[in-house]
């Protein structure tokens, strides 16, 4: 995972947030993310993220929940051991849709929630950078990547003009790693050899 | 200016004038401090209740279910009757956190998350009653279907006993996401003010590295959305299930197809009850009067008048369908064994506690009084679980040969079982209130800006401009 420099800049509202990120937009930076406390609407599309398709796969999931119960049901009672059970027929279709409901849903549910986890690469064990402990408080934390063209003087006060406070700069490895939040990592001697990119 | 307009005539959600850092201050800090007395002394009760549970069933499991009093007459006595029950008590939770989110009701937020563990606590008290039920509990994997050394024989997927196993093993796997998908936001805001080792190594775990990113809070609410749409019919289709166990049956008083939303009906009605005085107790141990309200609880409150009324009318309407069918059998069940049985001392008790005792909340004044929500969300509990006992007991105790008919009294291990379920509900619930955000810190950020007291009041000068003037200063704000 590559070791990156990033501008930091927070924000105490979000009436000031959503503004400087049209206005960052526009200017032409990159955003790199926004890390918020709570979900802010309408911050996705301010962003020009796209939209989720997890329900799509959610959708996926049910029906293939739907058609596993029917087709296990009546195979179990057609084919593998057509039993005899008080007269009733072997394809009772209404006696199969409680089942065939409830493992729709468990299907749906398990399955997205392992795709929302394995989208946002979250799960027990897993270490990102948090740049501002309060981004999961009160503050709306503004990240910008350092490149080739952008410096970080020209991003530190780009941000301070739209309204960021406590603006920093920050080395951090972009993405996820196994670590544990109680020990500090320090990036820079974790890998001397990768530069952040200069600007 | 905030893209939503609440008006100033709706009650604030949040009383007192906060900020976001405020709103987790007042959540997380119960977290952070030591517990009080009354905390330890309340899981200790639990712990013991649980330990004499524990006692009861083992003594259960060791002797075999004659330990019991249930009889050939009375198959299904207070172990079944708890079950339903509890299971009953878990929808509310889901109720709250999913219909009323698809319902866009911003009074859930304040109670949701409390809701939800409820939810799970109780399914897992509900899932042990059927469980010992079968006696030989080691053979409890029978119901699962696998491919196996008997034949291959499978399970009987007509049976509804068998939809029941497929209904709350779902219902509680579905909760359980739900509850946990919408914590883990809240573990990070606990990780990131962490001041001990531990506590951040714990809730770095709990909290799967949750950064609180734009696109990954994008997939959440979408995630929370699709999941409140599957568990709205799945709340539906449990106590559905639950209530075929007896609507497929051949029993007087069972076979009735109003049984399916009069079972919903009951489990809103009880499980709002059980919100009520869980959330009266947490508030006041955790001082979170300013976020579960008098509002909240009066919108509860009004939700059990509607679901106690609905409950009403359809014993009303067994009654009816009970003289109105002609069957002498079900004309006996009703108005010989029930009403006037040697049993139906439980039926008044039922028809007292569920019936009567809710209407008081027409009463604007008694909705809004904590002390008569808390005495009524207790005797609604009660009632519910006698509604329970009435529909199991009295159907059974008196069968159609008079040879067999028996009065039934529960032995002590079956109270004792009973007991143990409300200290394993109880000691996981002390533990939650400790542990865990008990309020969802995330979504009452949300909603705090469009309802907060502070933004009301900073919008009552524009409730008294006329209208054309209020969108001007909108647009110019």
């Amino acid at each position: 995972m590559a070791v990156k420099k990033f501008v930091v800049g927070s924000f105490g509202d979000e009436a000031v947030l959503f503004p400087a990120v049209k206005k960052v937009r526009t200017a032409g930076y990159k955003i790199h993310d926004i890390y918020t406390p709570f979900p802010v609407h309408g911050l996705d599309h301010a962003m020009g993220l796209r939209e989720t398709s997890l329900h799509t796969a959610g959708f996926v999931y049910g029906i293939t929940g739907t058609t596993t119960a029917l087709s296990f049901m009546s195979w179990v009672f057609n084919v593998d051991w057509p039993l005899n059970i008080g007269g009733k027929p072997h394809f009772p279709l209404p006696a199969f849709i409680p089942i065939t409901f409830e493992l729709t849903v468990l299907f749906a549910a398990v399955g997205m929630v392992m795709t929302f986890c394995y989208l946002c690469q979250i799960m027990p064990g897993v270490k990102k950078h948090i740049f501002n402990p309060r981004q999961t408080d009160d503050k709306f934390v503004m990240v910008m990547e350092v490149t080739a063209r952008s410096t970080e003087q020209e991003l530190t006060s780009y941000l301070a003009s739209v309204g960021a406070e406590d603006i920093n700069t920050q080395v951090a490895e972009e993405g996820w790693w196994y670590g544990r939040f109680d020990r500090e990592e320090n990036l820079q001697e974790l890998d001397p050899a990768a530069p952040a990119v200069q600007a | 200016m905030h893209l939503k307009y609440e008006s100033t005539l709706r009650e604030p959600l949040v009383d007192g004038v906060k900020d976001y850092h405020q709103v987790t201050e007042d959540i997380i800090s119960p977290i952070e401090a030591k517990p009080g007395k009354l905390w330890y002394v309340g899981l200790v009760i639990s712990i013991c209740l649980l330990c004499f549970g524990v006692f009861s069933v083992t003594w259960e499991v060791y002797y075999g279910t004659g330990v019991w009093n249930l009889n050939k007459t009375v198959g299904w006595g207070w172990d079944i009757t708890n079950f339903v029950w509890w299971v009953g008590i878990g929808h509310a939770g889901t109720l709250i956190s999913a219909i009323l989110l698809l319902f866009r009701q911003g009074w859930r937020t304040g109670v949701n998350r409390a809701a939800e563990a409820m939810t799970i606590f109780a399914v897992m008290c509900a899932g042990q009653f059927p469980i010992f039920h079968m006696g030989r509990v080691w053979m409890g994997f029978f119901v699962l279907p696998y491919p196996n050394t008997r034949g291959p024989l499978w399970p009987n997927f007509n049976s509804p006993l068998l939809w029941d196993v497929f209904a709350i093993s779902t219902y509680f796997t579905v909760s359980l996401l739900f509850w946990y998908s919408g914590l883990i936001p809240d573990f990070a805001t606990v990780r990131d003010r962490a001041k001990t080792k531990l506590r951040k190594l714990l809730y770095g775990i709990a909290s799967f590295g949750w950064t609180g990113s734009t696109k990954h809070w994008q997939r959440h609410e979408s995630l929370s959305l699709v999941l409140a749409g599957l568990s709205t019919p799945l709340v539906l289709s449990v106590h559905t299930i639950v209530s075929f166990d007896f609507a497929t049956s051949v029993i007087p008083g069972w076979h009735t197809t109003i049984f399916p939303p009069y079972f919903v009906a009951g489990a809103i009605f009880s499980g709002f009850a059980m919100v009520q005085t869980l959330l009266i107790i947490t508030r006041k141990i955790l001082g979170l009067e300013e976020y579960i309200t008098v509002g909240h609880m009066e919108a509860m409150n009004k939700v059990i008048v509607l679901t106690g009324s609905v409950v009403g009318c359809a014993y009303l309407t067994e009654l009816f369908m009970a003289w109105y069918s002609g069957n002498p059998y079900e004309f006996a069940e009703f108005y010989k064994y029930r009403a006037a049985g040697p049993l139906g001392w439980s039926y008044w008790i039922m028809m007292s506690c569920n019936v009567i005792s809710p209407q008081i909340f027409w009463f604007r004044k008694l909705r809004r009084s904590v002390l008569v929500t808390f005495i009524m969300s207790i005797i609604v509990n009660i009632g519910m679980w006698f509604e329970r006992f009435v529909i199991i007991c009295t159907s059974l105790y008196r069968d159609y040969l008079p040879s067999s008919w028996i009065y039934y009294r529960p032995a002590w291990p079956e109270v004792g079982f009973y007991l143990g379920t409300f200290g394993l509900f109880f000691t996981c619930y002390f533990l939650f209130a400790k542990y865990f955000p008990v309020i969802a810190v995330a979504e009452i950020k949300h909603v705090l800006k469009t309802t907060g007291k502070s933004f009301k009041e900073d919008m009552e000068k524009y409730e008294e401009l006329p209208a054309e003037q209020f969108a001007h200063d909108v647009a110019h704000h």
